[in-house]
């Protein structure tokens, strides 16, 4: 179907059905409950899902197929939202020009860092990036603060042009971003019984466009292209002895995750019209190399998983304060309560970097292709016990 | 003139950090080739080494002063830190007032510590794996301790003052004969990159002219032949590595006067030595010493008034612009050996 194997075409099938339904699969446990808190199926935690989500997708069709490291990644985010919110001051507030724009300014841009960073490879390339992206962060925070802002961020203004569109609403507000008409934060409520379900225009719209990305990540996998890249990635040496010149492919794929990059970029502004400087900085770099290792670098639904893992972590899990623990662990004795309430506290709320920083140490350690690779091995010893041995050694390799 | 050398005095200090983070850096990567990206982490850790004996040292009891009262007429009670106890009232205060130098003996040993947990615990078992197998578990390192020193420091940065005796400013300008005022110098900045220098000529030294650092030198050189030879070589690049966290760690110490550290301090180090490391040369030590101090010049210089309004964003941009311009015609390095990471 659509040109893709059965077992990657079930995988798009899943990924459909997991976006389709998010708002209801998020929100678990029924409103005003205790639980509620971990509900995630609100709209801006879920429109950050699928934006990291195609963030990531990106990024690993870099990493996890020719293995170049970049550091410098957030960078093509920080353009895309920049450029995506220009659109909305100049031209109009439909969203459909802002993204497409975000893409293309993203992909010029990853084409120039690109081109010069993949001189060089390994150690040299990702601290080539770095430095891109630390200078880009730089300027974008002092000297070019006319186009982007400086500290405050770009913002929308009631005397924006927008050629096309209304420079303000009827009742003189800063009109908000749409597609042909169709608010982007317009949602629907559902009630079923005590559950509440929210269904978002901006985040199925997002949704789409994740669907759309990962579709796209599958064809370049699977393509001679895909195959190309992981030779690269195995041994570049024998590549190029064989006669083949290597770097017109890696910049490719540069670009083309440079432009995932920008896609997410431009999402992040259509839902919420506003682009900050610390969007580029390094730290958020080492967010998305973060998700994309911890779900599994060079699998194809790894990185999605592990943008939405940290995104609902650093959501669901930083709420949890020690007022909540001590509820949680109120059946104890008070002397243990208070020991245990100690011993977790300092890797929840505010230290929930702290979680991530060492699950991300034992991912990398003990589980170098990520949580599917766990998921794989787990799957595979289960197999085993039941077939009692039939086939034993026979472990796939990652996707 | 005066403010040539203004600007070059002013690049010292902050090219005497970049300099000693860069040494350890180098160290690590020439001895183990590991890249350790917790190496700024190391540095902070130090910086919050001298934090805590600062506070430990002020560490007080109430005593009440008969002498005095407060304003509704009852006996006062001032706090008195332990030390005054200890030693008497005036070696006391001179003992809180050196608390910063006195950390470089709490720090080495805690840094060398430190070092060998975190060869022998962690980073010995990446060895075979990947640069970028490395890079990703040290970059986890590093969030991990920063969120171990955010949890028990809190995120604002702590001031720790530098005794009072270099409090003040020298004044340059009359020493070689300019006008009063002119070229002026913080003094606790002149001591740190006295220190800078002490430290760098200690580990060249050390390396140089100590039947040990011969044959460190030698196993980075050829480490197998070493081995073969029947020396241990494992265990001395281990402990090179305790002394590399050791000058991360110290730098961090004297740095804390001039830069109240915070828990990200080392992340924001880090890319920096990481460029200077890069531009001095993979595994070269004086290339590393070399580049930090002429690349902290260079931002100095670029940060000044003239520079800024003829080249906007400059400042912000020179080593960033400086190491891509390196790294694209001389990817070794300013001195560094041939074919070592030239890829």
């Amino acid at each position: 179907m659509l040109g893709l194997e059965k077992k990657d075409f079930r995988l798009l099938l899943i990924v459909i059905g997991l976006t389709l339904f998010a708002p209801i699969i998020l929100n678990p446990f029924p409103a005003g409950s205790e639980m509620a808190q971990f509900n995630a199926g609100y709209p801006d935690l879920m429109q950050r899902f699928v934006i990291f989500g195609i963030f990531a997708i990106g990024f690993n069709i870099l990493f996890g197929l020719t293995g170049y490291l970049s550091f410098g990644h957030a960078a093509f985010l920080g353009v895309g939202s920049y450029s995506a919110v220009w659109m909305f001051k100049l031209l109009s507030m439909n969203v459909l020009p802002a993204i497409v724009l975000s893409v293309i300014i993203a992909g010029l841009f990853s084409f120039v860092i690109g081109y010069i960073s993949l001189r060089r490879s390994g150690i040299y390339f990702s601290i080539l990036t770095l430095a891109f992206a630390q200078m880009s962060f730089a300027l974008a925070y002092s000297v070019l603060t006319p186009i982007t802002g400086g500290e405050t961020g770009l913002q929308l203004a009631l005397d924006d042009p927008r050629i096309l569109g209304a420079a303000q609403t009827a009742s003189g507000n800063i009109p908000v971003p749409a597609l042909f008409g169709l608010e982007m934060r317009a949602s629907y409520e559902m009630t079923v019984g005590a559950w509440a379900f929210t269904f978002n225009v901006g985040y199925y719209l997002a949704a789409l466009i994740l669907v759309l990305s990962f579709y796209m990540a599958i064809r370049i996998f699977r393509s001679p292209f895909g195959l190309m890249l992981r030779a690269i990635k195995s041994n570049q040496t024998r590549m190029s002895y064989t006669g083949l010149n290597s770097r017109p492919y890696t910049l490719a794929a540069f670009v083309i995750s440079g432009m995932y990059a920008g896609l997410a970029g431009g999402l992040m502004a259509s839902m919420d019209p506003l682009a900050g400087a610390e969007r580029m900085q390094w730290t958020a770099s080492g967010e998305v190399v973060l998700m994309t290792i911890l779900g599994g670098a060079g699998t194809l639904i790894g990185p999605v998983l592990g943008a939405g893992m940290i995104k609902y972590f650093e959501n669901i899990f930083s709420k949890i304060n020690s007022q909540v623990l001590h509820e949680w662990f109120g059946f104890l004795p008070d002397g243990l309560e208070n020991f245990v309430v100690t011993i977790i506290y300092p890797f929840v709320g505010k230290g929930w970097h702290l979680t991530l920083g060492i699950v991300f140490m034992l991912v990398v350690i003990f589980l170098p292709g990520g949580l599917v690779q766990g998921g794989q091995k787990i799957a595979a010893a289960l197999k085993r016990k039941k077939t009692d041995d039939a086939n034993p050694g026979a472990s796939k390799p990652a996707e | 003139m005066d403010q040539f050398i203004l600007q070059i005095l002013n690049g010292l200090d902050k090219g005497s950090a970049y300099a000693l983070i860069a040494l350890g850096l180098t160290l690590i990567f020439g001895t183990l080739g590991v890249v350790n990206f917790a190496h700024g982490a190391l540095f902070m850790l130090g910086s919050f080494c001298a934090v805590t004996l600062s506070k430990f040292l002020s560490l007080s009891h109430k005593v009440v002063d008969e002498t005095r009262t407060d304003f509704l007429g009852n006996p006062l009670q001032v706090d008195v830190p332990y030390v005054h106890d200890w030693f008497g009232v005036a070696t006391g205060d001179a003992i809180i007032d050196w608390a910063v130098p006195l950390s470089l003996l709490f720090a080495t040993p805690v840094m060398i510590g430190i070092g060998f947990i975190m060869e022998r615990g962690l980073i010995k078992h990446f060895y075979k794996r990947p640069h970028a197998d490395q890079i990703l578990v040290t970059f986890g390192l590093a969030i991990v301790i920063q969120e171990v020193v955010k949890y028990y420091y809190g995120a604002n940065p702590i001031p720790t003052p530098a005794p009072s005796a270099f409090k003040g400013s020298y004044d340059f300008g009359l020493l070689l004969g300019f006008d009063a005022n002119a070229i002026i110098y913080p003094y606790w900045r002149l001591v740190y990159f006295f220190f800078s220098l002490v430290i760098i000529g200690a580990v060249f030294a050390f390396l140089r002219f100590t039947t040990f650092g011969m044959v460190v030198r030698a196993g980075m050189a050829d480490r197998e032949t070493v081995g073969l030879l029947g020396i241990d070589i494992d265990k001395r690049f281990t402990i090179m590595f305790g002394i590399a966290a050791a000058v991360a760690g110290l730098a961090g110490v004297m740095y804390v006067p001039i830069n109240p550290p915070n828990y990200h301090m080392g992340m924001d180090f880090l890319v920096l030595s990481f460029v200077v490391v890069v531009v001095g040369g993979m595994g070269s030590l004086p290339g590393a010493v070399a580049a930090g101090f002429l690349l902290g010049i260079l931002e100095s210089f670029a940060s000044t008034a003239w520079a800024v309004s003829n080249l906007p964003g400059i400042n912000q941009v020179i080593i960033y612009l400086v190491a891509i311009i390196i790294l694209l015609t001389r990817p070794r390095g300013l001195m560094g050996r041939k074919g070592v990471m030239e890829e």
